[in-house]
């Protein structure tokens, strides 16, 4: 049925072009307007070049402190990948094998992808309500007495993000390891490899460029979450919801200089798991031994 | 994920393995939700939660549902609202998703060309969903590019204004963040389609048609049910789209829920929290009635 191009080829590629022009179009415009001139404003026209609203944004410039919530959301964000990457790593593991409660947790999982963020942040404020109030009242005076609040962005703020990353992560492990051929372990195994030598030297190097994938998830849905962040950051604010906060009070292009630099930072960190991922692949067909193949 | 039952016993225990996963999801997911239960059921001042039962929360909520029939009270309007919107995002990500996974799972011949162009559709989806929503500004706004181009063409004298801040620029928003959790279950279902099913189709006598009436569609229908899924719950749930493409107009389930929560309120907002809950969990059980999700994973 594949003989030739059909009209249905092109209509189905012209339809593809469109829904890639709708998915970047409107990027592409705010990267564009985000170098508008000094006296330029929301909208086309463009009156000039300039990093004129770069700058304006990184001097701070009365609006909020958007270089401390850069940092934060990055620090945040490099935290949430680690912890992502090797609990979905070992989850993983785990479910290649039968244990205890195995499809309770994967039901749970799956849930937590699906309530609905608002749900799970509201949830997560009131347990951290609880432990303050029940530390207040319980805990030894010299807790007590110091304790304002738990709440914190590595205590309710990491949790909230890590409900949102680990599902993610854990269907990624699972796509790999459907795949994964065992008898390679097996192979370890009869040679005399102990369990952590066949992880360190044969399973981990099979699966790394698919674990870059999960941190790589990892990384980005932290650094642009907003709606479980919403209740469960405690004193201090993420990047975005900095920039969901200036959506209603800004009316220049420094909005669009914001959303050009974080973008920019996805955009690195995707090109560097994406590149590394390539190397890893290359790397394997180079090294990889052609025994057993056809 | 059966790698052979030798497995069972090789390393680490999986229950040891599973530990600290499942513990952050009992501390930060499971432990949340039972409270949001209990606290729905509290009494609540200007200052403070008290903990005394009482369905007052509920009542309020619900107020005048039963009394004002046949009119809608203000959480029936809300629901059939989010409901509409939910509608609408559902068949339009449903269309576009199915006829960009179909193009890239049959049209697209090089495996290689198949996943660069499945990444182009990915990259979106790991950045900020916010600055996704703000790039409609230059184009949909008073000002706006379209705006711009229809009076420059005399189509209309004047600008548009429903084009921004309004319910079409909700469900435009909608589509453009989430249609790639259609477009990446239902590729993945089709990839999964046995190509040989296709031949014996074709040597069968099947036209195109046919073949994706019969055939693709019905072989789908895990994907398409989770895309629907996840589609359906994301705008069941949300509050941001709607605060920033909606310009704080339209009411929506999810909007309720921050509402409250804007005001301290917890025991009204958990009250929300749980009635939302239970409406996403109706939309599940009868998703899950046309599939099987864990098996299809």
């Amino acid at each position: 049925m594949n003989e030739g191009r059909s009209f249905a080829f092109y209509a189905l590629a012209a339809f593809f072009g469109l829904y890639v022009l709708f998915l970047y179009g409107p990027m592409i415009v705010i990267f564009i307007l985000s170098f508008q001139g000094p006296t330029g404003g929301l909208t086309f026209p463009l009156v000039g070049v300039s990093l004129h609203w770069f700058y304006r944004l990184w001097e701070g410039n009365g609006i909020v402190d958007i270089a401390g919530a850069f940092k934060r959301s990055l620090e945040l964000g490099l935290v949430v990948m680690v912890v992502t990457v090797v609990l979905s790593l070992m989850a993983g593991l785990a479910f290649r094998k039968r244990f205890f409660g195995a499809n309770l947790l994967f039901y749970v999982t799956i849930a937590s992808l699906i309530v609905p963020s608002i749900v799970t942040s509201l949830g997560i404020a009131l347990e951290f309500r609880m432990l303050d109030d029940f530390l207040k009242a319980h805990a030894p005076d010299w807790i007590a007495d110091n304790l304002t609040t738990t709440m914190g962005m590595f205590t309710s703020g990491l949790g909230a993000h890590l409900t949102w990353t680990l599902p993610f992560g854990l269907l990624v492990m699972f796509a790999i390891f459907n795949r994964f051929d065992s008898r390679y372990e097996e192979a370890a195994r009869d040679l005399g490899a102990t369990p952590w030598q066949t992880l360190r030297y044969v399973v981990l190097p099979i699966v790394m460029p698919s674990v870059i994938g999960v941190g790589l998830f990892g990384f980005t849905l932290s650094w642009d979450e907003i709606a479980r962040s919403s209740q469960a950051m405690g004193e201090h604010n993420t990047l975005p919801m900095e920039l969901q906060a200036l959506t209603t009070t800004v009316t220049t292009p420094d909005i669009y200089a914001l959303g050009t630099s974080t973008t920019a930072v996805s955009f690195a960190v995707i090109a560097v798991a994406l590149g590394a991922i390539a190397i890893l692949r290359k790397r394997q067909a180079r090294h990889g031994s052609d025994a057993g193949q056809a | 994920m059966a790698a052979g039952r030798d497995l069972d016993s090789y390393g680490a225990p999986g229950w040891l393995q599973a530990a600290p996963f499942a513990l952050v999801f009992a501390a930060f997911f499971v432990l949340p939700l039972v409270f949001v239960v209990i606290v729905s059921f509290w009494d609540y001042n200007d200052y403070q939660m008290l903990p005394t039962f009482t369905t007052r929360s509920y009542v309020e909520s619900f107020d005048g549902c039963l009394t004002d029939l046949p009119n809608l009270c203000t959480m029936f309007k809300t629901y059939v609202s989010t409901a509409k919107f939910c509608f609408i995002v559902w068949a339009l990500t449903l269309v576009i998703g199915f006829t960009v996974a179909y193009f890239l799972a049959f049209y697209v011949r090089s495996a290689t060309a198949q996943m660069t162009l499945f990444l182009v559709c990915t990259i979106p989806f790991w950045t900020s969903n916010v600055i996704r929503m703000i790039s409609w500004i230059p184009l949909l706004g008073r000002n706006g590019l379209v705006n711009q181009l229809l009076v420059g063409a005399h189509v209309v004298d004047a600008p548009v204004e429903w084009l921004l801040y309004s319910p079409f620029s909700v469900a435009l928003a909608f589509v453009h963040l989430f249609t790639f959790f259609m477009v990446a279950p239902i590729f993945n279902s089709m990839m999964r389609i046995d190509r040989r099913l296709m031949e014996a189709a074709y040597d069968a006598g099947a036209s195109g048609w046919q073949m994706l009436t019969n055939v693709i569609i019905p072989l789908c229908k895990p994907g398409l049910a989770i895309g629907s899924i996840f589609v359906v719950t994301i705008v069941m749930g949300d509050f941001i789209t709607f605060d920033e493409m909606g310009g704080e107009q339209i009411a929506s389930a999810g909007k309720v829920i921050e509402t409250r929560l804007g005001a301290l309120q917890f025991p009204p907002a958990a009250a929300n929290a749980v009635i939302l809950l239970g409406a996403t969990m109706l939309i599940i059980a009868v998703l899950n009635r046309i599939v099987d999700i864990r098996k299809e994973l």
